[in-house]
């Protein structure tokens, strides 16, 4: 890890997926976020790193977690931070994303952080744009902040990627914590299981170099990490499974099926959980749980982040 | 003033051997065609150097009037047409209103007449407002000019509906044109589902959504004993089932776009909305087995599809921007660059996609060849000039063609339409 800050400098002005970025990237990303961590248990929780600099955050989706987690992290950085929440879709304003982007692009801002209920948005938006962009989650596509800190936060508590087992149990077909995830664990040399109902499957997602199975009981015997997946929407997913009754009974975590699992698992979750359903409260809230320090650590990978693509002098491609 | 087509190197279905001759146009037909033909006085095209087609019938264009002539008019797309060196092409319902009664074949008939450019023959629609429910009148909307029937841009999906419309239209002799889509199947998906909508986070449509459709309309024109058409095809699957249906004598006939021959879903990494169209691109695969079927006649003819949409639309997410690609204008310069010049077919077997076999399928017995008696719908093409497709250039009210960019080589030099010389590039 000491190594990869030397050796690989950061040039990139976006950041749209980890599929574009190397193992050597990721690593710096974790490793200034290792730096960064101890900033926000400070009494001043404050650094200068971005003064001056104006952070917009565009969410075309609604979200709380995310959005805070970036506005935390842009303001430890003494960042000026600009909170937008857009409607849904410019289908229903009559102006198109890209200008409603550029009146914000317009306003000087350095950095545009997007979030997006439609896959590709973020990059339309660095294609045409001048400010830095972050994608904060778009459609089923992407969430790269998410998985680094996930990723993070099994690093700080295994002290490896490498060789570590990772369960993903839920819905893959619309998460786009999962794709980013396996973008990046794969990457850094995690070995990923997929656990989910065949129809919320996506197809040939093994390409990605990962396997499946629809065994829970097989994935939490094997794996060092258990990462159990939002249901998105239930309305919507009730039409791809039978009902969330036999989906918390086949695919739930509760303690009585941890039993099989090592001591020392961690469990996971993107949040917001449907306690009872992903996972048990019991689970949730036990030993084996890091929910809230991957709450902790996104602050601190956020700022990771928002300080390599402003923070160092970076071209645009 | 009669027409006198110097040097014509003819090329027709037929596999004649190509050699150079002179073709007199006279009036509305191609009156004589010999080794030299003395100029007195007539209007000459020297075509040296360019190749002599039967004037191109694209059996699947959108000219969205009535309706949404924002888009497209049966004037701006005439004279895409025209550019794209076609002398037929055939509307298809999807209009507001829809085609679905006389008055508005009529309409549009009175309308193709006052531009006066290529022949725009008009598809009825299969179903009352297209609702896949009702029956049109078939008979009335035959004599007041239809070619064809077609509920394009959704399929019938009833197949009861489905099954009394083939009996009906036999009955009349008319033929029907289907658009392969379950839609329980494809959704709401925007893309093919495979391994790239999965990367991309975007929601699939299937191939089987295409072939269920493919395969059970291939059982009812065999149970019927009728013929079927089926637009722009899109699948291997789909190609295997057309062959096996033909090898079996069934009379179905089928049509793919240039795009499907073309372009991937890989393309669609990109975002470009252009790139979103029904049915979807397909993998790589399918694209080899579609050029392979034009090349063995298991599909039987190029369509565009040319669906127009304004940049307004197209702006949307790619979740929302409505499907669909212009095409009337890169039609020849896609199929001879990326099957003439890749030696997928040959310029007879172009002519026979494009012309022959489109005439045949609607029944055009004075179109589709190069021939003394016939039509004088003639597309001179300049088969070694190289262009690039441009935003600008199009003639179509709508711009929205993923190819712009994209170096292309063969174009249409002239458009003779009924003796008319209706486009000329200069």
């Amino acid at each position: 890890m000491k190594t990869a800050e030397k050796t690989v400098k950061w040039t990139r002005h976006d950041l749209l997926d980890l599929d574009e970025l190397s193992k050597e990237e990721i690593e710096l990303i974790l490793e200034t976020a290792k730096s960064f961590k101890e900033v926000s248990t400070r009494e001043v929780k404050k650094v200068p790193a971005l003064r001056g600099k104006t952070v917009a955050m565009l969410f075309f989706e609604p979200s709380t977690r995310t959005r805070v987690s970036f506005e935390l992290a842009a303001k430890r950085l003494s960042a000026d931070t600009l909170n937008i929440a857009a409607s849904s879709s410019s289908l229903t304003k009559g102006e198109s994303i890209l200008d409603t982007a550029k009146n914000i692009e317009a306003m000087n801002v350095d950095m545009i952080i997007v979030r997006h209920a439609s896959s590709g948005i973020p990059k339309i938006l660095a294609d045409a744009l001048d400010p830095s962009v972050i994608n904060a989650g778009d459609g089923c596509r992407a969430h790269p902040t998410q998985a680094l800190l996930d990723m993070f936060t099994i690093e700080d508590k295994l002290g490896r990627l490498q060789g570590v087992h990772i369960g993903i149990v839920g819905d893959i077909l619309h998460s786009r914590v999962a794709r980013s995830n396996i973008w990046g664990m794969t990457k850094l040399g995690a070995q990923v299981t997929l656990c989910g109902p065949a129809t919320l499957m996506p197809q040939y997602i093994e390409r990605m170099g990962v396997s499946v199975t629809h065994d829970l009981n097989f994935v939490i015997r094997n794996c060092d990490v258990l990462m159990a997946l939002r249901l998105q929407n239930e309305r919507q997913v009730e039409k791809f499974i039978p009902s969330i009754r036999e989906y918390a009974k086949v695919f739930g975590i509760n303690s009585q099926k941890l039993k099989q699992a090592k001591k020392d698992i961690l469990i996971m979750h993107p949040g917001p959980t449907n306690r009872g359903v992903e996972v048990s409260a019991e689970v949730a809230d036990g030993n084996n749980s890091v929910i809230l320090d991957q709450v902790t650590n996104g602050i601190a990978v956020r700022m990771a982040v928002l300080y390599l693509l402003l923070g160092t002098k970076n071209t645009r491609k | 003033m009669p027409l006198l087509i110097k040097n014509a190197m003819m090329v027709n279905a037929d596999k004649a051997a190509r050699q150079a001759q002179d073709i007199l146009i006279e009036k509305e037909t191609i009156a004589r065609i010999a080794a030299s033909i003395p100029a007195n006085g007539h209007q000459v095209i020297d075509a040296k150097g360019k190749l002599i087609f039967p004037g191109l019938i694209d059996i699947h264009t959108h000219l969205r009037q009535p309706g949404r002539e924002d888009k497209e008019t049966i004037e701006s797309g005439s004279k895409a047409a025209a550019k794209g060196g076609f002398t037929t092409i055939l509307c298809m319902p999807n209009t507001n209103p829809v085609i679905d009664n006389a008055m508005v074949v009529e309409g549009i008939i009175k309308e193709a007449k006052r531009v006066g450019l290529v022949n725009v023959l008009p598809i009825g629609a299969i179903t009352r407002g297209q609702k896949g429910e009702e029956l049109t009148d078939v008979f009335e909307l035959k004599e007041a000019g239809c070619i064809a029937l077609s509920d394009d841009g959704k399929a019938v999906s009833n197949s009861q509906v489905m099954r009394r419309a083939m009996e009906y239209a036999k009955m009349v002799d008319i033929l029907l044109i289907e658009h392969c889509e379950d839609p329980h199947l494809s959704s709401c998906g925007v893309m093919h589902e495979g391994y790239i909508s999965t990367l991309l986070g975007l929601k699939g449509i299937p191939g089987v959504a295409e072939t269920v459709i493919v395969a059970r309309d291939i059982e009812l024109a065999n149970y019927i004993d009728t013929r079927i058409h089926l637009a722009h095809m899109s699948l291997k699957r789909s190609v295997e089932l057309i062959r096996l249906a033909k090898s079996q004598g069934i009379k179905v006939t089928a049509e793919a776009g240039p795009h499907h021959f073309t372009l991937t879903d890989e393309a669609i990494k990109s975002f470009d909305t252009n790139l979103k169209v029904n049915p979807p691109l397909r993998t790589r695969d399918d694209v080899e087995a579609i050029k392979e079927a034009l090349k063995d006649g298991t599909i039987d003819c190029i369509a565009t599809d040319h669906a127009p949409h304004t940049l307004e639309e197209k702006e949307l997410e790619f979740d929302h921007a409505p499907v669909g690609m212009i095409g009337l204008e890169t039609a020849v310069g896609l199929t001879m660059t990326e099957l003439v010049e890749k030696k997928v077919i040959t310029l007879e077997q172009m002519a026979e996609r494009m012309s022959f076999k489109p005439a045949q399928i609607i029944g055009l017995k004075s179109k589709g060849q190069v021939k003394e008696g016939f039509d004088a719908d003639i597309t001179i093409i300049d088969p070694k000039k190289e262009w690039t497709v441009r935003k600008e250039e199009f003639v179509s009210k709508s711009k929205n063609s993923p190819f712009i960019g994209r170096t292309l080589k063969g174009c249409v030099a002239t458009t003779i339409c009924g003796g008319r010389i209706i486009y000329q590039n200069d």
